[in-house]
């Protein structure tokens, strides 16, 4: 069982939470032009490496806010959460 | 190499069976390879096998950086099965099933092969009419397929909950009677076995850290036990895919996440198919040994971890019992993970790629096992001829790109819920 701190609640089980990826993809911007290559990276390719992992998660079962997570992939450690619209620093 | 047969055997009981072969070498890595085969699981081993006997190369290596079956190969709930719509999948994987019928024979090694019939239940009308145009698509294809109404299912596993009053009743089946079972380790070690007598050395303990490339062409591996020179690499690490593609400067359309299975204690004979839940993801069979084999959904995170966490087996084991509730009579024997290599459209990947002399071989989702000897067939052609089979061709890289995509069950990106 994960135990996720959720930045509006407090720590709360993994059942409350649903998974939603990868948090550091970012949509390509509209307003110009988005080569082929761009869109791949966005939708379908994924680093998905073992260790620390930025990852969003969407607190279902409580404030129905989306979060950002930092998991190990490996160990399943949290180091830190996030609000969705707060910037990961690198 | 000794023949397995009744002849031998007899013969080797007269000296108490001390004097067998080893069933494969444990040779030090040669300074070079014609082929180095990265992953020793059941892909990279039929790969190395299908290298020797149908293309004639044998100056091969084997890298697993653990021991051999170690992986999902071993871990796997053996579902073997080609009940799939799309043309390219239902042709691959009936290839594959040929294959499974004649393996036994083929490598002299019995794998069990038990083709004991899938049902897939279906629980509305909706799900009836899905199932009856996959089954169709399955026909048209030459894969048997029979549409099961509800008296029929009843007829084959009275064990179901076949109440009125239930959340989820069953509606009827998809079953694929030529469907089944294979004992997993006796894949690996039956194609390790016949690879390694054909010359293909069987490297454990062994780990690929890194590449030599240069000029966009592959020249080297670095191991752990040294430096060694190669033209070609096929790249068959399912759940590592990730790591060692990030080596290569490639980011690949693929996830890895964890995919837990267990088994009860071992009970006299009950079930005689495999059978699936189709109201949630639950699948179900029976060992030899009498255990039940069960499975059901990811974990639903990114995962390295090769163990499980309790919610997903707890939430796999509630739609089990619902389906057949003298489950929840049974005491559960062992619970185990595997990482999976979880691609974006639910289908594998077979393919060169844009390094000369690099082959991949991934994507395999949770169904990786079945695909075993066809994987190894056509990436064996794909290597040795440097081109693609037609029965490998949708398995492209490039579909990412072009939108021909594989997504069998209309899933789209979101591996996690596949
Ligand atoms: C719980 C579970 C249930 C499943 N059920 C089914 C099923 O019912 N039916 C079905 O068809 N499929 C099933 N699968 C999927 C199937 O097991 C896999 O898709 C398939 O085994 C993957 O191919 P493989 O056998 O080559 O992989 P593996 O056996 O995982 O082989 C990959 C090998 O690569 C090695 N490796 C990794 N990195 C390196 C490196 N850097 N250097 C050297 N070696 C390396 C690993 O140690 C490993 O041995 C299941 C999987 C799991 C985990
Ligand atoms: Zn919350």
């Amino acid at each position: 069982m994960l135990y996720i701190f959720c930045p509006h609640c407090g720590m709360r089980s993994q059942n409350e939470f649903s998974y939603g990826g990868d948090a550091t993809v970012k949509r390509p911007e509209l307003n110009k032009e988005v080569s082929d290559k761009d869109w791949d990276n966005f939708v379908y390719n994924r680093k998905s490496l073992r260790g620390k992992h930025w990852e969003l998660w969407q607190h279902i079962s409580g404030c129905r806010q989306w979060i950002k997570v930092e998991r190990d992939t490996g160990t399943h450690e949290i180091f830190n959460t996030l609000k969705a619209d707060e910037e990961i620093s690198k | 190499m000794q023949k397995y047969s009744i002849f031998n055997l007899v013969k080797n009981a007269l000296s108490n069976h001390e004097n067998w072969d080893l069933a494969w070498k444990d040779p030090t890595p040669k300074k070079e390879y014609d082929v180095v085969i990265i992953g020793g699981g059941g892909h990279g081993l039929a790969t190395a096998y299908y290298l020797a006997k149908e293309h004639n190369i044998t100056n091969v290596a084997i890298i697993e950086k653990g021991w051999i079956g170690g992986g999902n190969v071993g871990r796997n709930t053996t579902i073997i099965r080609s009940n799939y719509m799309h043309d390219d999948n239902a042709l691959f994987s009936e290839f594959g099933m040929d294959l499974w019928r004649k393996m036994s024979q083929d490598l002299n090694y019995n794998v069990m092969f038990s083709p004991r019939g899938i049902i897939n239940l279906a629980h509305s009308d909706a799900q009836m009419n899905v199932y009856a145009r996959r089954g169709n698509s399955m026909r048209l294809n030459g894969i048997d397929a029979v549409l099961l109404n509800r008296e029929q299912v009843k007829e084959i596993i009275p064990m179901a909950d076949f109440s009125e009053n239930v959340r989820f009743p069953i509606f009827g089946g998809l079953m694929q009677p030529s469907a089944g079972t294979a004992r997993h380790d006796a894949v690996a070690w039956g194609y390790a076995r016949q690879a390694d007598s054909m010359g293909v050395d069987i490297i454990q303990n062994c780990e690929v850290t890194g590449f030599d490339i240069s000029a966009g062409k592959i020249n080297g591996v670095r191991t752990s036990r040294g430096d060694i020179k190669v033209k070609k690499i096929g790249l068959c690490v399912a759940g590592s895919t990730n790591i060692l593609a990030e080596k290569l400067n490639m980011t690949l359309p693929i996830e890895t996440h964890l995919l837990q299975a267990c088994v009860s204690e071992p009970v006299k004979p009950v079930l005689d198919r495999v059978v699936t839940f189709g109201a949630g993801h639950f699948y179900i069979s029976q060992s030899d040994k009498g255990e039940m084999v069960m499975g059901g959904d990811l974990d639903g995170y990114n995962s390295y971890a090769q163990r499980g966490n309790l919610p997903t087996l707890q939430h796999v084991l509630t739609e089990g019992i619902a389906m057949m509730p003298f489950l929840s009579k049974l005491k559960m024997l062992r619970t185990w993970g595997g990482i999976m290599d979880m691609s974006m459209d639910g289908s594998p990947i077979i393919d060169k790629t844009h390094i000369e002399g690099l082959y991949l071989n991934c994507g395999w989702c949770y169904g990786g096992f079945k695909a075993t000897p066809a994987s190894g067939w056509t990436f064996a052609h794909t290597i040795a001829q440097d081109r693609v089979h037609k029965l490998n061709a949708g398995y492209s890289l490039e579909r990412f790109n072009t939108g021909y995509l594989l997504d069998e069950k209309g899933l789209g990106t979101k591996t996690w819920i596949s």
